[in-house]
């Protein structure tokens, strides 16, 4: 069994997790830039986090033959204060050349507000001009609707190719729509605020296997960084073949990411 | 996208049933015991988001289709106005403010 588990935020998880993914067949992870659970008081403090995702993470997951690319932008918690945010964002290019860089995320909305949708047009902005593919996170519970819709519409705004774009966090309410207008759709297997395995495979199910992948966002949180071989064994549970299973966790990540000629993994 | 009459999932009827059965009638005692703990409970029974648990109950037994998207939605804000900031709204609730006022789902 091999599997891709195209977002979590391995700086938050123990070299533990690391072994027990290698061990459940994971052999490639993509790490988004994210919130770490309290606002960083600094753009310096981000310039380490960057630093963190391009050089240190990468060498870690390596020791267990886990495969590490990174995503990098300020993520949409911490940016509502547009004058900080443009700062964090400054520094980003410095870093885009680095060899496990896949592109601009996650970015998206969190709260729905003005200040947030302006950094998330100028970090659109950024990855058109660096042409650089884009990872985006929608917003929580009652919010991703409405959310998801704002980004979709910033998102068509740009000349950035949807099929470049990956949105993610995607529920029964919001997949339609995502894979409608030709962005790719990201499911996360996470406890209470997203869907589980079963919802997930309901998903695939009704809404099929095309443009849509499965990941864990295993973080500091209560979240499971096996939670994509769950959902493997939830598929064969009832029946799926190898080929949909692989499909859904290994190939169409692996097709997608391979759009940036730095993801050169072996399905 | 699949309607209920199609047969996307390969199991049978009741293949769903020996396999899903006991773990959602454990959820559906939760849900029992939530609303009985509610009952026992002191306060008001105004705040958004019992009322919209309430609303959402009903949508499971309205022999409709689509009951998952269908609470998503009624759960979601429908409104279209942005707030300037986030100031002091970092999380989110659950459920929208605007089911107070009649709901828009």
């Amino acid at each position: 069994m091999r599997y891709i588990d195209p977002h979590i935020h391995m700086v938050s998880r123990t070299t533990d997790d690391y072994q027990r993914m290698a061990q459940a067949g994971c052999i490639a992870v993509t790490e988004p830039a994210f919130w770490a659970g309290f606002d960083r008081s600094s753009a310096q403090g981000f310039y380490d986090y960057f630093r963190q995702l391009t050089d240190y993470e990468p060498r870690r997951a390596a020791q267990f033959g886990i495969e590490h690319f990174t995503w990098l932008c300020i993520n949409p918690k911490e940016a509502d204060d547009p004058g900080f945010a443009r700062e964090v964002v400054s520094l980003i290019p410095e870093f885009l050349d680095n060899h496990n860089v896949l592109g601009i995320g996650e970015i998206g909305l969190n709260k729905n507000t003005r200040n947030e949708l302006i950094i998330l047009e100028e970090q659109i902005a950024l990855a058109e001009k660096h042409n650089q593919m884009v990872l985006v996170h929608t917003p929580h519970l009652e919010d991703k609707l409405k959310g998801t819709r704002i980004i979709m519409d910033a998102l068509a705004a740009s000349k950035i190719d949807p099929g470049r774009i990956l949105v993610d966090h995607v529920e029964e309410h919001t997949v339609a729509e995502v894979l409608d207008r030709g962005f790719w759709a990201g499911m996360t297997l996470y406890p209470d605020t997203k869907v589980t395995p079963q919802r997930a495979v309901d998903i695939v199910e009704m809404y099929g296997s095309e443009r849509i992948w499965m990941n864990s966002a295993g973080d500091w949180g209560c979240s499971d960084p096996l939670a994509v071989p769950k959902a493997r064994l939830e598929m064969k549970r009832r029946g799926h073949s190898d080929e949909l299973v692989d499909r859904v966790t290994l190939h169409n990540p692996q097709t997608f990411l391979s759009q940036s000629g730095r993801f050169q993994v072996e399905a | 996208m699949a309607t209920n009459s199609e047969s996307t999932c390969p199991m049978t009827r009741t293949g769903v049933i020996d396999t899903y059965f006991m773990e959602h009638r454990a959820r559906l005692i939760d849900i029992a015991a939530f609303l009985d703990r509610l009952d026992r409970s002191a306060g008001d029974a105004d705040d958004i988001r019992e009322s919209s648990f309430r609303q959402a109950i009903q949508i499971l037994s309205d022999g409709e289709s689509q009951r998952a998207a269908r609470i998503l939605s009624l759960l979601s804000d429908h409104t279209t106005e942005m707030p300037q900031s986030a100031e002091g709204m970092k999380g989110a609730s659950g459920a929208p403010v605007s089911l107070v006022d009649g709901g828009h789902a």
